[in-house]
């Protein structure tokens, strides 16, 4: 992949020129479906895209100090984190890529809940520091099953490139890989039975308490990014290989959407869990299909 | 610029987020602010959200008739909303202490402490009429941008119903 190229995803498709509009989809996506669930209308079409607007148009409580400027730069650091795991994702058929970008990925994915942890405890306030450690809990309970599954799909493929992984044909191991990652997802994205870090009105708003305006903006704006790129992950282990580069993008597109339709309605069907609950569910009731899933994955390395 | 400036007032108008705050309310406004959330009246169309942090709000609506111990809680928490902001009285009680007037706990009405833009009167006020309320303060806010807040006030009533 040259300079160029990488530009071009990282700009463009599925880079940020797809991935911001697609963002406020999604996340408008998220509330009609909440909505439609709840036998409401629900928000506009552009209301993600005005929400964006109106917050950038906010001042920000005056902030000092080393704490004031980290609080200033975690929300930039989950933007293009998120950005980046977007742009890294292998849509169009033979985009290049390079050995090991899936694990570059998972660390890019990971960084905005890691930026997430960090503002809570910077910000200094009661309820942000609440909704922190709750986000750790969570990042560590759900991140064992999200990469072990993530690992045994790699490994079962013997090989850590995103687009030799998409193109390889389906296994049963990268069935259960997938449906690991899927049962993933409310967590990483904080949707309903997982919501514990931003639970609103029960502590606040968690770790996004004192974010006001702009910067709040760019948290919002990470969050529909992480909706583009974790959902589009998904897309590209599920999505059949197809040479046509427009019905690759219109592959990844439909099923990046099937895929925050089903997670919404998830989350408007459930309420939130206690955290010793998500806990327990994590370690002990996911944990050993992921536990499985990896040992017969190195099992059958291990045999051809 | 300009289309700028009106591509932020179309915004401001069309997202207000809400901060509900109880100044030693029956409870009896509060739940009909609930209410106008619920898919009755589902406010959301408006692009309303009932947000859970001060900061992250743009009107702020208070209940009840402002006990003594709210005052500082109040002045807190409007200092702490970001501007621009309005702030809606929902209820009598704010905009005249209501029957507990007199009372030696309070220390209403409400804009003796801080500018109020929109009343809501009513005992409690009907959603609809709380959502009209909102509707007004988010234009108020956006016709008034960063400036600081003037004397006039509105008020917002269901169509139809008679001001006491």
């Amino acid at each position: 992949m040259n300079i160029a190229t990488a530009l071009a995803r990282l700009l463009i498709f599925p880079g940020l020129l797809f991935a911001v509009p697609a963002a406020w989809f999604f996340l408008w996506v998220e509330r009609k479906a909440v909505a439609l669930m709840q036998d409401r209308v629900g928000p506009p079409f552009m209301q993600p895209f005005f929400d964006f607007v109106k917050l950038l148009g906010k001042s920000t409580p005056p902030r000092v100090g080393i704490a004031g400027a980290l609080m200033k730069a975690w929300p930039l650091i989950a933007v293009s984190a998120a950005a980046g795991a977007v742009g890294l994702l292998p849509v169009l058929p033979s985009s290049g890529g390079f050995e090991g970008d899936l694990i570059l990925l998972l660390a890019l994915l990971e960084l905005p809940s890691m930026c997430i942890i960090a503002a809570g405890f910077s910000s200094r306030s009661i309820f942000g520091e609440i909704g922190s450690a709750r986000e750790a809990a969570l990042s560590v309970s759900y991140n064992i099953v999200f990469l072990l599954a993530i690992v045994s799909i790699a490994a079962s493929q013997h090989t850590f490139r995103l687009e030799a992984l998409a193109a390889l044909p389906y296994s049963p191991m990268r069935l259960l890989g997938i449906a690991a990652i899927l049962v993933c997802l409310p967590a990483k994205l904080h949707l309903n039975p997982f919501s514990l870090p931003n639970a609103e009105q029960e502590i606040y708003s968690g770790p996004m308490t004192e974010y006001a305006g702009p910067e709040l903006a760019m948290w919002e704006l990470s969050h529909g990014l992480e909706w583009v790129a974790a959902t589009g992950l998904v897309a590209t282990f599920v999505a059949p290989h197809v040479t046509l580069w427009w019905l690759a993008a219109f592959l990844f597109v439909a099923l990046s959407f099937a895929i925050v339709l089903l997670l919404s309605t998830l989350a408007a069907a459930t309420a939130r869990l206690a955290i010793d609950t998500t806990v327990r569910f994590y370690w002990q009731c996911t944990l050993i299909f992921a536990v499985l899933a990896i040992s017969s994955a190195l099992l059958m390395r291990f045999r051809s | 610029m300009n289309l700028f400036k009106r591509l932020m007032c179309y915004s401001r108008r069309h997202s207000p987020w809400l901060f509900h705050m109880n100044s030693g309310s029956c409870n009896g406004c509060d739940i009909e602010l609930v209410a106008s959330l619920t898919p009755r009246y589902d406010a959301e169309q408006l692009g309303v959200r009932l947000e859970g942090s001060p900061r992250h709000a743009d009107i702020l609506c208070i209940t009840g008739p402002v006990t003594k111990n709210a005052v500082n809680a109040i002045r807190t928490v409007y200092g702490q909303v970001c501007g621009p902001k309005a702030v809606v009285a929902i209820g009598s009680c704010p905009a005249t202490t209501n029957v507990f007037i007199d009372s030696r706990t309070l220390d209403g009405p409400l804009d003796k402490h801080i500018p109020v833009d929109v009343f809501v009167p009513g005992c409690p006020p009907r959603p609809d009429a709380i959502i009209q309320g909102v509707v007004k303060a988010a234009q108020i806010l956006a016709e008034r941008g960063n400036n600081p807040p003037q004397s006039e006030i509105a008020i917002a009533t269901v169509s139809g119903e008679e001001l006491p």
